[in-house]
């Protein structure tokens, strides 16, 4: 990140967009592998997942924003810890509330946000030295794009896995769904088809701003 | 991590500053975790017994209404006082005048990946199984867990056989998972083309469970008719 945005204590929309895309969590960062390729095998767990790890991000990036004077460094990553143990706890009770099937669904991965890198990264690189504002914008955006990434695992191999989005039936009866898509080995295929699709896309944007450089300076 | 902080040895912390930092957290994110614990408790309980009941009246599609019963040390069966945890009970339906139409019975055993909860219809009409619903399983997508969507599969459950032995001490036919399509009496389960070991595994836990509960369900019928 650049001195001269961390450096001002003014939230910005940046904050914000910067996961969207630019620093995207999953697409970009390549971070938090385990539940994105474990529960994106319907769009329906997707979502629910990273509603889930969204949460977690933001109330402990709030919390450990506003914390972040009081807590030593030889203790802060273990307070972290704590802080977002605290808040997976707190939505494992709320997603049985709501509903058993989508637990049952998430099973382990609820559990498994304690140590999803993303979350812990953020507490550690942003939210223990910027504001609560600034702390709230970042972990909204992360967790907006990483729901996103989820989301596109999700769909895709819902729709050639069981020939279905979000539990509707898209296609003919005859439609041969691709097991392999809803199995472990069908979300490292998806996630690289996407891999490919976002790295072509940031080429071709870099490729065009040269020439759009260059342009400029012969006129 | 800024330079000026390489550079110079950070000061050395103060005890208390520590210790209020991890027991401070600790303190209030026990405080936070037990009211959402209190706050959704009650509605937990409420959804697990509402999914219970659901799966009751779908192995019982006959059933209106359901009483729990538990197994005690006589043998007898008697209605459920209060708490059922660690008790051995069985959940008998009736029908809209009142009849007992049969009994829904919680079975696990083994399957694949892991253990696997079921909850079958006991039919004392047809004097077999008439509906199997899976509560628990952690079995594979797309293949193993077929046993929860084929309906090649699920037709086997339309009416199992477990009929007694004339002295109701056994079942005469145990349940046996055969090949895919070699079904022939009306005690065998066809098995899955690709879920093998996941359909064997609910033929194997029906047979464990019926050889159990079937005996002693039948020599104990007056439990339910008197009570219900």
């Amino acid at each position: 990140m650049p001195a001269s945005i961390a450096s001002k204590d003014k939230p910005t929309t940046d904050e914000f967009i910067k996961g969207l895309w630019r620093e995207n969590p999953v697409f970009v960062q390549v971070l938090g592998m385990c539940p994105v390729l474990a529960v994106s095998n319907t769009a329906r767990n997707a979502l629910a997942m990273g509603l889930a790890t969204m949460f977690v991000l933001l109330m402990s990036n709030i919390v450990i924003s506003s914390l972040r004077r009081f807590i030593p460094k030889q203790v802060r990553i273990a307070t972290y810890i704590l802080v977002i143990a605290t808040f997976v706890t707190v939505v494992d009770y709320v997603i049985q509330a709501i509903s058993l099937d989508l637990h049952k669904a998430l099973g382990a991965f609820i559990a498994l946000i304690v140590v999803n890198c993303l979350i812990l990264g953020r507490a550690e690189a942003f939210a223990s030295k910027n504001t609560v504002g600034r702390a709230i914008l970042d972990g909204l955006g992360m967790g907006v794009g990483f729901t996103f990434a989820l989301l596109c695992l999700g769909a895709v191999r819902e729709i050639l896995g069981n020939g279905a989005l979000f539990g509707f039936q898209l296609f003919h009866d005859e439609f041969q769904d691709w097991v392999v898509m809803i199995l472990p080995g069908g979300g490292f295929f998806t996630l690289a088809a996407w891999l490919l699709v976002f790295n072509w896309m940031k080429k071709r944007k870099e490729r065009l701003d040269k020439l759009g450089v260059a342009a400029r300076e012969v006129a | 991590m800024s330079q000026a902080q390489q550079i110079a040895p950070p000061a050395p912390p103060r005890v208390w500053h520590m210790y209020r930092s991890m027991v401070g957290v600790g303190l209030l994110c026990g405080l936070l975790i037990v009211t959402v614990f209190q706050v959704t408790k009650p509605v937990i309980e409420r959804n697990k017994a509402e999914a219970l009941q659901r799966a009751i009246f779908q192995v019982l599609p006959e059933a209106r209404s359901s009483t729990t019963y538990r197994l005690n040390g006589d043998g007898r069966f008697e209605v459920l006082q209060g708490e059922g945890a660690g008790e051995q009970l069985v959940y008998a339906g009736y029908d809209e005048q009142e009849e007992l139409v049969g009994l829904a019975i919680e079975a696990q055993g083994m399957g694949y990946q892991d253990v696997i909860r079921v909850l079958y219809g006991y039919s004392f009409d047809e004097d077999g199984i008439v509906g199997i619903r899976v509560l628990e399983s952690k079995e594979t997508p797309g293949l193993g867990d077929k046993i929860e969507t084929d309906a090649d599969f699920l037709e086997n459950f339309v009416r199992l056989d477990v009929a007694l032995t004339d002295d109701l001490s056994a079942i005469l036919h145990p349940i046996e998972p055969v090949k895919p399509g070699e079904k022939e009496h009306p005690w065998q389960i066809d098995t899955i083309t690709g879920a093998t070991i996941s359909s064997k595994a609910i033929a194997n836990i029906l047979r464990d469970s019926s050889a159990y509960w079937v005996p002693r369900i039948r020599r104990n019928l007056d439990d339910f008719r008197t009570a219900g």
